[in-house]
């Protein structure tokens, strides 16, 4: 089962290497990993998306809150929350497949940032089912290169 | 405001942090810092091997309590820091290693002696800091002692580059720590520790499992009060021991893979632990399965994390042991377990902790001897291996923080220089090293250590010439396969001790143990002692790795 994680953290060098390395020492893999600074620049938040039973997550939650850097850990997956992800695509579009890229684009709502003569950039934001549904639908026209960003995710409402 | 060095704003915060004693050794990148050191009020102890000066802080920290304090240069230096840092990580000890580090500039550039220490004991600290600009210095020096005092302790490890001890700014040692995100919990939930209560009236058959936390919060007092309030027996894990009298008719001896067999029955059998400091070690539980079947188990411990990680815990108490128990003694009675006591006392005479004696010198008798020609009142290290075990069985720890024994790393070669530690932070206190003959040429080198420094530390080699422990599992679990444990090629001990300025006595018969040891004791000098044992003696009782606590092997008594 995936969960995820949202762990605030002091903005400060070594702090990455500290929150991965008790991942890997624990033999616990990573399936994302965000790192972006807060409203208060002296924090950053990171979302990170870990596999696992529940009692390897309590493990690794307990573990993330003795870390010294550590100021805060949610378990976003026990309460209300959104997740969004964003993905870059460079699609090979040749003249005639356009049209019909174009045509999935728009039912995604996704966006066109790039074109030359042989390719397109796609980029969509999404949860996880959005953005593997149209990396399948793209698969087809030959997908040149992909990324990305793993999860990012907030609680809901005012708390 | 004039302005000070980095090493002498340094040097400075460590005398604030009320630090008299240290250990390490020199090198290109702490130049500055030793120049200045020199000068001060700080005992400095020159170790001859940096492994040494870890584990002599480690050894100062257990049996003083305070914090332990280390040096060694960058590169190579630090490197050989690491063992006793992670020895000290596992056994929660307080040090504070600081090590050199090439200037700020030229760190990632392969320089020369350059090791990225907070890399490589980042996952053996409790926290670290590589300073980068002086003025964050003094600072981080006060951070580091409070991270690795409180809390669960730990070590700490500052990396300081050199011209971060070269240079300058203005002295402001701050009055008080401010880390948002570190605030340990020290006292316990008050309805866990009612629900704790309520549980021990209702026991019928209880334990108490007391660890190394007993000791570390200085809660043997309060642990004696809980034992005899309620009337529940105690059993300790290594680390435990001397924070529960070994003589109190309620003892029941350390538990574990070579606990007694009334301390794994009376688990086995207890239909309440109450686990005090303690982490369920997988030497300790055995088989986590059949660990304690009919139990329902309280758990006090300040780390979070040590609950429920191996074994599911009913009532936990997040919490100070001291601050704890001093709550629930508030509350607890008497429990009527008369049946319980009659059981464990019936198992204490059928099972008792013995050995063979006969005509020849058994390791066992040499630490009995101890025990009796030091009246019990000694400091005791041990190495790893059977001497460990033995050290566990046949002497009794009265008093916390005299057993200081690398429990949770098993580190060969922490005895010796741990002792060395110990004496430094104990001058007038009778110090032996329990050792194996293996475990002792990790770090004979601080025999030069020990004779610089007057240090008159007794070593007790309990020589099998084998590697004794692992002969011991090759016995028992390897058809008798004796590889590469004999160390039938060891240095004559007693010219190693001489060579060195220190005292050598060699002991083969039984009669001559305690003269030797009222002999050694008496020189006020280092003295190794090379008690030529039994060679092929085991550690009797066994659980054998992954059994359950009460598929002992016995030995033939
Ligand atoms: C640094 C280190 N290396 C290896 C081991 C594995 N080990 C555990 S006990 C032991 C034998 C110790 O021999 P000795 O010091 O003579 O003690 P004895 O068991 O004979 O009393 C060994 C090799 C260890 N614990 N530590
Ligand atoms: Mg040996």
């Amino acid at each position: 089962m995936k969960h995820t994680i949202s762990v605030l953290v002091e903005n400060r060098f070594g702090v990455l290497a500290r929150v991965s390395g008790l991942f890997s020492g624990r033999g616990f893999n990573i399936d994302s990993l965000c790192v972006g600074e807060t409203d208060d620049p002296t924090v950053s938040r990171m979302t990170i998306v870990v596999r696992g039973d529940e009692r390897v997550l309590e493990q690794i939650i307990k573990q993330l809150r003795k870390l010294i850097d550590v100021i805060k850990v949610s378990n976003l997956t026990k309460e209300e929350h959104v997740e969004r992800e964003l993905v870059l695509i460079k699609v090979s579009a040749m003249n005639k497949k356009r049209a019909e890229i174009m045509e999935i684009v728009n039912i995604f709502r996704a966006k066109i940032i790039d074109v030359d003569h042989q390719i397109v950039t796609i980029e969509m934001t999404g949860d996880e089912d959005k953005i593997s549904a149209l990396i399948e639908l793209m698969k087809p026209f030959g997908i040149k290169e992909l990324v990305r960003t793993g999860r990012i995710a907030i609680s809901r409402g005012g708390r | 405001m004039t302005k000070m060095s980095g090493a002498e704003i340094l040097v400075e915060s460590l005398l604030k942090e009320g630090v008299r004693d240290m250990f390490g050794y020199q090198g290109g990148a702490v130049l500055p810092i030793f120049d200045v050191l020199v000068d001060k009020p700080i005992n400095f102890i020159l170790v001859r091997h940096e492994q040494g000066a870890a584990h002599a802080a480690d050894g100062y920290a257990r049996s003083t309590g305070k914090v332990g304090v280390c040096i060694a240069t960058s590169g190579p230096g630090a490197t050989n820091l690491v063992t006793g840092i992670a020895t000290a990580y596992m056994d929660s000890v307080p040090i504070v290693a600081l090590t050199g580090q090439v200037p700020t500039h030229m760190i990632g550039n392969d320089a020369f002696q350059e090791a990225d220490i907070i890399g490589i004991t980042r996952p053996i600290t409790k926290h670290s800091y590589l300073v980068k600009d002086v003025k964050e210095l003094a600072r981080t020096v006060k951070e580091a002692f409070h991270i690795a005092r409180t809390g669960r302790p730990g070590p700490v490890v500052i990396d300081l580059p050199k011209n971060v001890s070269t240079g300058e700014t203005e002295y402001n040692y701050p009055e008080k720590v401010n880390i948002r995100s570190y605030n340990p919990t020290y006292l316990g939930h008050p309805m866990q520790i009612k629900r704790a209560a309520k549980a021990i009236s209702k026991s019928k058959r209880p334990v108490i499992y007391a660890g190394g936390g007993i000791i570390i919060s200085g809660a043997s007092e309060e642990l004696l009060k809980f034992s005899e309030t309620t009337n529940i027996p105690v059993t300790t894990t290594l680390l435990g021991l001397g924070g529960f009298p070994g003589t109190h008719p309620l003892f029941l001896g350390m538990l574990g893979m070579h606990g007694t067999k009334y301390a794994n029955l009376a688990i086995t059998e207890s239909d309440l632990i109450i686990a005090i400091g303690a982490r369920f070690d997988d030497r300790i539980t055995g088989k986590t399965s059949e660990f304690a079947p009919h139990a329902k188990i309280i758990h006090i411990d300040i780390d979070p994390s040590a609950i429920s990680k191996n074994i599911q815990v009913d009532i936990p108490i997040v919490g100070d042991a001291k601050r704890v128990l001093q709550e629930l003694n508030k509350i607890v009675t008497k429990c009527d377990i008369s049946p319980w006591h009659r059981k464990i006392n019936k198992w204490k005479r059928e099972y008792p902790l013995t050995y063979k004696q006969n005509e020849k010198l058994k390791p066992q008798y040499v630490v009995e001897k101890i025990y009796e020609v030091t009246k019990g009142r000694a400091i005791i290290t041990t190495e790893v291996g059977q001497n460990q075990m033995w050290a566990a069985q046949y002497y009794k720890y009265t008093r916390p923080r005299t057993l200081l024994s690398s429990g949770g790393l098993g580190t060969m070669g922490y005895g010796f220089p741990a002792a060395i530690g110990a004496q430094v932070g104990n001058p007038e206190a009778i110090v032996f090293d329990i050792a194996g003959d293996g475990s002792f040429q990790m770090n004979i080198q601080e025999l030069a250590t020990a004779v610089q420094f007057n240090l008159p530390v007794n070593v007790a080699i309990l020589n099998n010439q084998y590697l004794g422990m692992v002969r011991q599992w090759q016995e028992l679990f390897f058809n008798k396969r004796y590889a590469y444990t004999s160390l039938e090629v060891s240095p004559d001990f007693v010219k190693v001790a001489e060579a060195y300025g220190a005292v050598g006595i060699r002991v083969e018969k039984k009669e001559d143990v305690t003269p030797a040891l009222k002999h050694a004791i008496q020189t006020k000098k280092p003295v190794i002692l090379d008690f030529r044992v039994e060679k092929e003696e085991n550690v009797f009782p066994m659980v054998p790795a992954g059994a359950a606590l009460n598929q002992m092997i016995e030995g033939m008594a």
